[in-house]
């Protein structure tokens, strides 16, 4: 039973860091890597150890995705050069 | 035949790896850098796992209850927290990029001129 | 280099790490096995010192001197971030005056939460830090927990309010204070469990409210410039 628990979590977990690595967009990757962190803490709770499930919690669901965003925002505001076009895929 | 399971971290690791070398932003590339970095720390808690273990906090349970490894936890713990604020330091450094090139394609910003 | 050829490198690395690691993995230890031969040394020293979380005794007893690095690191880390996005003369003087931020327009719900949660956070934070030695927390996460419990006023639409309980002074001294303590601490006082916790929980919590006060300052303070 438990085996197939941290199966099925360390199997989300792989499926949302790709999610987060595809997801091209910084904004949006922002909320992706939001829900990896939260995913992550799950993961670590199942594999026992709440202490690194908390500061997970904190860390990744919050304060990363906070400055991301944020960053995001100030580089947004010098933003001159626009991209070449090149084929984005 | 369950050794299957450390090879998920790897891909965790590979995947951050490919964001960052097919990066277009540079934020986007410090994000992936830091999902190559969580592969560690899934790694550490994977190999520490015990079967019909509980976590290592004695308050409420036997000295002499099976647990699981506590010392990759605490690794895991301490590296999670400094993690995200050098994660802050690049990203303070892409925003200082920004502002001196106007861009932060990695691909526009070639040469070294100021 | 160009696009291909960098894709065609990473191809081969990728491929070759991936081989590497799975040679690895197969000859580690079964998953969930019984042999944990570094933790199992833990567990003793850990009881014998009364402190009946392991994790704590190790970050702040056994291996004190190697997370005395890590906070180093953080603290480090956290100044150069700091000193990176400082606002340049020419960006002062723009922000001077002419952008005058009120409170946003939020829907009430969302500002009464965010009050309310305000207290009940800071309430967890601090629980958390001064139980680390007995149940699961402890500074580094406590830390972060009051750290970013106070942009609780920024999410209720008062970025104002948020700049005036976050008087920036105080905090790159209560980060250089509790650095300097951390580093007395591990160096001769190894094993004070909950006092390393309340000093590592001031500077994780310090650190957050500086590099985040930073980033705030690049993103709103200084936009409409153009």
């Amino acid at each position: 039973m438990s085996d197939a628990l941290i199966v099925a979590a360390l199997l989300l977990t792989a499926f949302m860091a790709t999610a987060v690595v595809l997801t091209r967009d910084p904004a949006r990757q922002a909320i992706v890597l939001s829900g990896y962190g939260l995913v992550l803490a799950v993961l670590f709770v199942v594999l026992q150890a709440p202490d690194v499930a908390m500061s997970q919690t904190g860390v990744g669901t919050v304060v990363v995705p906070l400055i991301v965003m944020l960053a995001v925002h100030a580089i947004r505001r010098h933003h001159t050069r626009e991209p070449d076009e090149r084929d984005d895929s | 035949m369950s050794q299957f399971l450390y090879l998920i971290p790897g891909w965790i690791l590979l995947a951050g790896v490919y964001g960052i070398v097919t990066s277009r932003n540079l934020v986007h590339a410090v994000v992936c850098l830091s999902v190559a970095q969580s592969a560690t720390y899934v790694l550490l808690l994977t190999i520490g796992y015990q079967r019909k273990a509980t976590a290592p906090v004695f308050s409420d349970i036997k000295p002499t209850r099976n647990v699981v490894d506590p010392l990759v936890q605490a690794m895991t713990l301490t590296d999670i927290v400094v993690g995200a604020t050098v994660t802050a330091l690049l990203l303070a450094l892409t925003v200082q990029v920004a502002k001196r090139r106007g861009t932060v394609d990695p691909d526009d910003l070639r040469s070294l001129e100021p | 280099m160009s696009r291909r050829a960098r894709l065609l490198v990473l191809a081969f690395g990728g491929c070759g790490l991936a081989l590497l690691f799975a040679l690895a993995a197969f000859r580690l230890p079964d998953f969930g096995g019984t042999s944990h031969p570094y933790g199992q040394r833990t567990l003793p020293n850990a009881i014998a010192h009364h402190t009946p979380n392991v994790i704590s005794s190790i970050n702040f007893d056994q291996r004190a001197f190697d997370t005395l690095g890590e906070e180093l690191i953080l603290m480090a880390s956290a100044l150069a971030a700091v000193l990176i996005l400082r606002t340049v003369r020419a960006e002062q003087e723009d922000a001077a005056g002419k952008h005058a931020y009120g409170p946003a327009q939020v829907f009430d719900a969302l500002r009464i939460t965010g009050y309310a949660l305000l207290p009940v956070t800071i309430m967890t934070g601090v629980y958390i830090v001064a139980h680390g030695y007995l149940s699961p927390g402890g500074g580094f996460q406590g830390g972060v927990v009051l750290g970013s419990a106070i942009h609780l006023v920024y999410l209720s639409g008062d970025y104002p309010a948020l700049a005036r309980i976050r008087p920036i002074p105080m905090f790159e001294a209560g980060e250089a204070l509790a650095a300097g303590a951390f580093v007395a601490l591990a160096l001769a006082f190894a094993g004070q469990v909950t006092a390393m916790n309340a000093v590592v929980g001031l500077e994780v919590g310090s650190a957050v409210v500086l590099t985040l006060a930073k980033f705030f300052e690049q993103a709103l303070l200084v936009r409409k410039d153009t």
